[in-house]
């Protein structure tokens, strides 16, 4: 049975660094710049960010699987699906799977989730493709390089895009890499990158959808095409003999080169315009490169809350040096790393794992009343339970009350506390995405999934509140 | 339990930044200072039993034993937060009173300064509640406060003010220096509305008192001081509570009605002629001359602007510059507290002393805040 995509979504960080701030010059109005996950974020709070944007206005307990991709995710071995699908609160006996190691890995996670799903073997995947990577500061792929994460829900009904066909050309080479305790993303020399890498097997995997299918590349409505940067997308698009107005625009310059996310979020921003009845053709790089075809069958429902590529666009901070983002990524050397010692007792993290990843309180059985955390006794009727899981992470609250830290390491102090009003919940939980200034008793919030430090030497996680008309 | 007990003996040592004192060397100089205030020659045959508190402790109850030689006796540790010492004292007072012991010694203790650190400390043993900073606690009332009734900064200012100048007058106190209301407002911020004045520091230190029954006190001295009531409460967590209005904090309001009942107090502001509250910022000092019933609820920056709990007003409050002065040996301030309500009900306070002072009353608050303590001692008729 033909399978497609229901929905998508999209997260691109709040943050931007423009482009001249890398090279120590002023940053003018309307300059290019890149999206950067701040101090906060990682692949991972990335991810959430996007499938929850992708699953407004679907139930959670519907997801029978979640297909996580990304070359940046912090833990070498731990998986970033399953942190993903609790952070989301899906099912207990949902299936979770890592798509790793290639820039591909977003394309390949949705290429396997559509064939999972068409065969039967599950009925609604989530695919989510995000990626931090870095580059060695001021280097010139630091200037190409942005983050950003995309999701899909892949299913047999109410789809708005069916797979059609699909190429892969595998090319074994060492033109960008990164291994195992590298920071940074290598490249070779770059013409080299794009003459033997990147322009043929784009070509290539293109080529042979086209001979496949017998058609010519005007068939499709829009083509998406992974963008090593302007240039080579350019001279790819330009040999491919494509209607300049029927290219996909890469985000580069507003975004950036982010990745097995970037394919990804360049399809999402190609659906969210897209007509019944049109086709799109993407082709995604990485140790080769792979293309594939999709026809439109209706366009992208809106969904309340769903911001997607356009929405998140529009959402931005740009920062005011260099020096913040620096320190937002920890390349600002520190006297005291918090990320040494033991962490958090791992036994404390799995009993707080409710509260801490899924944000999930309860509600008392007897008298409704709602509290978080789960508490022992009902603070209304005094009576023991039992107690119903009860979610905040989907809905909005506002600021009862809320103070400015000095001390608590941020790039850009000071940290915003607040205690949020949730219903009758009240949850003490720092704000972040506003200035001080903007910070208001009443505020209306809504909450993301963020990293809180890295004692331990891995990412720790928890829930932050935004203003929710951002 | 009102005029059962009574406090014969008091002592105190310097508080400060104590590098070369440790725990023991700061609790021996309290408890003989106290000792010797009350008469007490034979502490070994004289002390039946030690409360003591300490947040902070080394080596438990052994270490209090091993320093002041007090064997085969109970001794133990008392914690509950900032209240820590008043709770101290309440077991002592208890043990008195229902007849347990004739005579027994209260100590608080306590040495946060080898931590190496000035100032509040990052935790990261957890992800939720952070920052978790007693600064951000308690200052979580004051958009809510300041919004609804008009105060501001410069009140909490003026507190900060009137305590500094406060501790110039008290001997054993860590800071003894004038500031301006500039100085404050224009500090360093710690957790707004804090800035560095605006936050008592963390000291070293200690104080004792000894405890007899009311009616054998005057074999040790004839200026005893009763002991009227002894309160903890523990409020809801204001971080949780469905019902919290951030106008108030709680915990001070329960223990107060608690206190009052037992003293039999009605007209607290008329009736208390003088106060040590828990100053641990400025705020909390506000908030607790109406949570205390001292004054109508949002009428503080009125009162503080009249100087009405300066050492010449109508009810002078922390009389020996309080935490902001002193600093804040966790399980020594309840006790510093009571130290200086005793010197004043005896006319001992020297410059600070109030006049005529008969009903002298403590609070402390500590936690998120949820847990409150407060005694009030007055003199016997």
């Amino acid at each position: 049975m033909p399978s497609g995509i229901a929905a998508c979504g999209a997260y691109i960080p709040m943050t931007r660094l423009p482009l001249a701030l890398i090279n120590g010059r002023p940053a003018k109005e309307g300059g290019p710049e890149k999206a950067v996950a701040y101090y906060d974020e990682d692949s991972a709070t990335m991810a959430v960010a996007a499938a929850v944007d992708c699953l407004s206005g679907v139930e959670r307990g519907e997801v029978d699987a979640v297909f996580f991709a990304s070359t940046t995710y912090p833990l070498r071995e731990k998986q970033g699906a399953v942190l993903i699908a609790k952070a989301l609160d899906l099912r207990v006996d949902v299936e979770t799977a890592d798509f790793t190691g290639s820039l591909r890995a977003g394309t390949d996670a949705l290429k396997a989730a559509l064939r999972a799903v068409a065969a039967g073997g599950v009925d609604t995947v989530l695919v989510v493709a995000s990626d931090c990577r870095m580059a060695a500061p001021r280097a010139t792929m630091e200037h190409n390089l942005g983050d950003a994460a995309a999701a899909f829900l892949v299913r047999r009904d109410g789809v708005i895009a069916t797979l059609e066909a699909s190429s892969a050309i595998a090319s074994e080479m060492q033109d960008v890499w990164r291994s195992d305790g590298d920071d940074f993303v290598h490249s070779w020399e770059d013409r080299f990158v794009v003459e033997e890498g990147y322009v043929p097997s784009m070509i290539d995997a293109v080529r042979q959808l086209l001979a496949k299918t017998a058609s010519s590349i005007d068939r499709f409505e829009r083509v998406v095409l992974y963008a090593h940067d302007a240039r080579s997308h350019a001279t790819v698009a330009r040999t491919l003999g494509i209607e300049e107005s029927r290219i996909q625009n890469t985000l580069l310059g507003r975004v950036g080169n982010c990745g097995a996310a970037f394919a990804p979020l360049l399809l999402c921003a190609a659906l969210e315009s897209a007509k019944a009845g049109e086709r799109i053709l993407v082709a995604s790089y990485g140790d080769g490169a792979e293309a594939f075809s999709l026809a439109v069958a209706d366009p992208v429902a809106a969904a309340p809350g769903r911001k997607g590529v356009t929405g998140h666009l529009v959402r931005r901070r740009p920062l005011r040096s260099y020096d913040s983002y620096l320190r937002s990524r920890g390349l600002d050397r520190v006297e005291w790393d918090a990320g040494t010692g033991p962490g958090i007792s791992a036994t404390v993290r799995m009993r707080e794992r409710d509260a801490d990843i899924s944000l999930l309180g309860a509600a008392c059985e007897a008298c409704g009343h709602a509290h978080f955390p789960r508490p022992h006794v009902c603070y209304k009727c005094h009576g023991r339970g039992p107690w119903r899981p009860h979610r905040l992470s989907d809905k909005t609250g506002e600021v009862l009350a809320y103070t400015f830290d000095f001390f608590f390491p941020t790039p850009e102090p000071p940290a915003i506390m607040t205690i949020a009003g949730i219903g009758e919940c009240r949850v003490h939980i720092q704000l972040a995405d506003i200035a001080p200034d903007q910070v208001r008793l009443e505020l209306p919030v809504r909450f993301m999934f963020r990293k809180i430090h890295d004692a331990g030497g891995k990412p720790n996680y928890f829930w932050k509140a935004v203003p929710a008309e951002a | 339990m009102k005029d059962k007990t009574a406090i014969v003996g008091v002592g105190c040592c310097q508080f400060g930044e104590n590098w070369d004192k440790s725990r023991e060397d700061m609790m021996v100089e309290a408890a003989y200072q106290a000792y010797e205030d009350a008469g007490i020659d034979n502490p070994q045959k004289q002390i039946e039993a030690v409360f003591c508190g300490v947040v902070y402790p080394n080596f438990s109850t052994g270490e209090v034993a091993d320093a002041l030689r007090l064997y085969d006796r109970p001794i133990s540790h008392v914690q509950n937060y900032c209240a820590t010492g008043t709770d101290a004292f309440r077991f002592g007072v208890f043990g008195v009173a229902a007849g347990v012991y004739d005579t027994v010694l209260v100590v608080g203790y306590d040495k946060p300064k080898d931590r190496g650190v000035s100032g509040p400390s990052v935790a990261f043993d957890r992800v939720r509640g952070l920052p978790a900073t007693p600064a951000g606690w308690f200052s979580l009332c004051a958009a809510r406060y300041f919004d609804t009734f008009g105060a501001d900064r410069s009140h909490l200012a003026r507190i900060a003010v009137k305590n500094h100048h406060n501790g110039t007058l008290a001997p054993n106190s860590m800071l003894k220096r004038e500031i301006t209301i500039d100085d404050v407002l224009n500090a360093r911020m710690i957790s707004w509305p804090f800035g560095l004045y605006d936050c008592a520091a963390q000291s070293d230190g200690a104080a004792a008192a000894v405890i007899t029954r009311a009616d054998k006190a005057k074999e040790f001295r004839d200026d005893y001081v009763l002991v009227k009531a002894v309160a903890i409460a523990l409020g809801e967590n204001p971080q949780t509570d469905p019902d919290f209005d951030f106008l108030r904090w709680k915990a001070t309001e329960y223990a107060a009605r608690q206190a009052y009942a037992m003293a039999g107090i009605t007209k607290p502001f008329e009736e208390i002629d003088v106060a040590q509250l828990h100053d641990c910022f400025t705020m909390t000092e506000l908030l607790s001359y109406e949570d205390l019933g001292f004054i109508e609820k949002g009428t503080a920056a009125d009162h503080i602007e009249a100087g009405t709990f300066e050492l010449t007003g109508a009810l002078p409050v922390n009389t020996d510059g309080g935490l902001k002065s002193f600093g804040h040996p966790t399980g020594a301030t309840g006790v510093r507290m009571i130290y200086e309500n005793v010197l004043q009900l005896r006319g001992q306070a020297g410059p600070r002393q109030v006049k005529g002072a008969k009903t002298a009353l403590s609070h402390n608050i500590g936690g998120a805040p949820q847990a409150c303590g407060i005694t009030i001692l007055g003199l016997p008729l």
